[in-house]
């Protein structure tokens, strides 16, 4: 495929990034291996011992393996819809990053039903799911919607990738046999003839149109799981368009995060501008602003209605001995702060930004949390328990083993895929002559130099 | 007419059963009698005298008695039948919450049926206090086994069930352990295999209806024991209660029984003011409570003479209410 000026050099500086795997990427690789190998060996305790060995019990009975299993699918989503509303709307600044969103997409749809899994008694049954599926189950709903959702995303991911397949195949790069053979194969013959072309276009775009309400389905299913429920704090009518907002907010944060990191691992200021940051800022204060009205919206109802149950769960949430201190965390540092850090012109820059949104990605971990457990420990019907494990959640070993190692596991996708695949895509820098000027337009030009 | 001396018969063949069954059940204390009349043990000729509840002694024949062990001689129910249920009968709970003073044979007897270690109870007795002026009272809490049921609604593999019989069932080896019934469950019924149940048991043939040996890595929950109503007798919590405060029968043909008494359902839930726990929850549950009113016993009673381990489970409820 002939490449323009631009493109080119956007190859030429990330080549080396695909050719070898430095010494920086083993160490990681081995580092975030290690996690998995400790997570690994927690999964072996709980399939062996039971899942008495968790801090989970007959009240609390999801814990923070469901928290990660919200936390990570919610980036994915995020990361769908980003990807599908640059692409759909051509948004020129959009091209570099649309990328590392898909990648954040397909990794987090990959990490985060492991931990679905890890709730689940009896892994031996798993195929029940599908020989015995029961139609009327939330739970069913979301087995048929995530894996609809994983086909969507990682075909979404892959037609946008077949171009670039077709570069690296054409590049002569200095790589083993077996890669050069897989980026054939995947390139799928794709030579820029203009039917391949054309073919390619539409599919994107039929995808890009299907994978945004797809989204926003699959993640108000997952919502779901708990609205359905009869419990208080779940059973609300806004549950879908909470859990979908605030799986674009936190998703807005990670890819902030993901956009730092290899900004500075592989020296990409002229792809992931300072503008980039801004106008990410700008996009996840909306959200926040956003995602702060449902907040505010859930306890204030709840607050005022107060039902027996509803302020159970309320007077938890807001008491300082209970979850009162988390609860400020959450909603400032996951609601407040972004929006001040953004609107504010003195901190609006790329630094604070970024440390904004990693410390919102934290909030909204705690929030999930806040969700989750403080309903699990207000039952309808006293509980009247002596085991104080029953009474009140704590998370042991294999449940902070196993979210490390699901943390590990998605670094490592992101590591292995930035080994393979370049982190800006380089032909999709292409279309309109007008795109490309403006998107040259966004970069320091004289800093570009072939590595 | 037909039907109407159809269900006549059925409600005299079943207070029948019911009450002798529940009579000599409860005779005999811990252990328990079977009296089943299609499946008589052969007469050893050994008379056995026992003090009836109401304290009059009664002698059987020693055949009848069956040392706690009702899995050995239960009729066993083909796993189709089991999530059937039986045909005819739409079974009905109601708990007199005057009478209950906490003695929790109930609870142990429970416990003992269904070979479950000391702090796993499918049958809990809570404190329950309705309001700051109000009475607490003691609450003896089964399975609600709900017409509308939330976690027969949430099961991804159908292995919790509603039978037409009404019982809400749960088959430990379908169930793949995801808890989502335990989460759905407003009343908090279910409990989980966290751990390998070690049991003593020998039982060959496993159904929902014997909700036993229990599974690791599944749910289980208070059945209302199928597997002794096939045999014509009550459900263990039942029998065991010194107060009668457990009544079961047969909504079809409108009678329950406490061992002692055999009464009209209707009567009794409108004599006694009869309702169900949470009814704005829509579950529709099989399980009545009749209001703590006129108490047998104060409610001190039952937190008193308990061991200090049970006691610890109801110190905070008991002393909010001081």
């Amino acid at each position: 495929m002939e490449l323009n000026t631009f493109q080119q050099q956007a190859f030429d500086y990330q080549r080396p990034h695909i050719e070898k795997f430095g010494k920086r990427a083993w160490f990681w690789t081995i580092f975030y291996l290690l996690w998995i190998v400790l997570g690994g060996y927690a999964l072996y305790r709980q399939m062996t011992k039971g899942h008495g060995i968790t801090g989970m019990r007959d009240n609390v009975v999801w814990g923070l393996y469901i928290v990660n299993f919200i936390f990570f699918i919610g980036i994915s989503y995020a990361g769908a819809i980003i990807a599908g509303l640059l692409h759909l709307f051509k948004v020129p600044w959009g091209k570099p990053i649309i990328r590392l969103a898909q990648m954040m997409t397909i990794i987090s749809v990959v990490v985060g039903p492991i931990f679905i899994l890890l709730c689940i008694g009896r892994l031996d049954r798993l195929h029940y799911l599908f020989i015995y599926a029961r139609l009327q189950s939330p739970l069913t709903w979301d087995v048929v919607a995530v894996l609809t959702y994983f086909a969507g995303s990682v075909l979404f991911l892959y037609m946008a990738l077949i171009k670039d397949f077709s570069v690296y195949r054409d590049a002569k790069l200095n790589i083993p046999k077996w890669k050069q053979k897989l980026y054939t194969a995947l390139s799928l013959g794709y030579r820029g003839a203009a039917s391949q072309k054309r073919h390619l276009i539409i599919s994107q775009n039929l995808l890009a149109i299907i994978i945004i309400p797809l989204s926003i389905i699959v993640s108000s299913i997952l919502s779901w799981v708990f609205g359905m429920t009869l419990r208080p704090g779940w059973h609300s009518t806004i549950f879908g368009p909470y859990f979908v907002l605030g799986a674009l907010y936190s998703g807005c944060g990670v890819l902030i995060v993901a956009m730092w990191v290899y900004r500075k691992m592989y020296k990409l200021d002229d792809y992931f501008t300072d503008r980039h940051f801004t106008y990410l800022g700008y996009i996840m204060m909306v959200l926040a602003a956003g995602y702060g009205y449902f907040t505010f919206s859930e306890y204030f109802t709840s607050w005022f209605g107060s039902e027996k149950w509803d302020s159970e769960v309320i007077n938890k949430l807001f008491n300082p001995a209970q979850y009162g201190w988390w609860t400020l965390f959450a909603n400032v540092a996951g609601i407040i702060l972004p929006i001040a850090i953004v609107a504010i012109p003195q901190t609006r820059k790329t630094g604070p930004i970024t440390l904004v949104a990693f410390i919102m990605v934290i909030a909204l971990w705690v929030k999930r949390y806040l969700i989750i457990v403080p309903t699990l420990e207000s039952p309808l019907i006293p509980m009247q328990d002596t085991r104080h494990e029953y009474i009140k959640y704590s998370a042991r070993w294999p449940e902070w083993a196993l979210t490390f190692a699901g943390i590990a596991t998605f670094m490592l996708f992101f590591t292995l895929i930035s080994k393979f695949v370049t982190v800006v895509p380089v032909s999709g820098l292409e279309d309109t002559k007008n795109n490309r000027e403006h998107a040259m337009g966004l970069l320091k030009k004289e800093k570009i130099q072939p590595a | 007419m037909k039907q109407e001396e159809i269900n006549d018969k059925g409600r005299r063949d079943f207070i029948k059963t019911a009450a002798i069954a529940t009579v000599a059940a409860t005779a005999c204390g811990s252990l328990a009698c079977s009296c089943s009349s299609k499946h008589e043990p052969p007469k050893t000729g050994e008379k056995v005298k026992l003090l009836s509840q109401d304290g009059e002694i009664v002698e059987i024949d020693s055949s009848h008695l069956d040392h706690g062990n009702h899995m050995t001689m239960a009729v066993k129910a083909s796993k189709k039948q089991a999530r059937e249920g039986i045909p005819g009968r739409k079974f009905v709970m109601v708990i007199d919450l005057a009478r209950c003073k906490n003695a929790r044979k109930c609870v142990s007897a429970c416990q003992k049926m269904h070979h479950l270690p000391e702090d796993k109870e499918w049958l809990t007795i809570k404190l329950m206090q309705d309001s700051d002026k109000g009475s607490p009272y003691w609450f003896p809490k089964t399975c609600f086994h709900c017409d509308n049921p939330p976690c027969v609604k949430v099961c991804p593999v159908d292995a919790t069930f509603k039978r037409q019989d009404g019982l809400v069932l749960i088959d430990n080896e379908r169930c793949i352990g995801c808890k989502f019934c335990m989460a759905a469950c407003p009343y908090s019924t279910r409990v989980f295999n966290w751990n390998e149940p070690h049991q003593d048991v020998s039982i060959a043939n496993y159904t929902p209806e014997t909700s036993t040996p229990s599974k690791i890595g599944t749910v289980e929950k208070c059945d209302f024991c199928p597997d002794m109503i096939r045999q014509g007798l009550l459900p263990d919590c039942v029998t065991a209660c010194p107060n009668g405060v457990f009544y079961f029968g047969d909504e079809n043909e409108d009678a329950v029984t406490n061992g002692d008494e055999t009464v009209s359902l209707s009567q009794l839930l409108k004599d006694r003011g009869g309702y169900r726990f949470m009814e704005e929850l829509g579950t529709q549950p099989r399980l009545y409570y009749l209001p703590p009113k006129d108490r047998l016993f104060p409610v001190e009673r039952g937190y008193e003479s308990l061991p200090e381990k049970t006691k610890e489970k109801y110190k905070e409820a008991m002393e909010k209410k001081k």
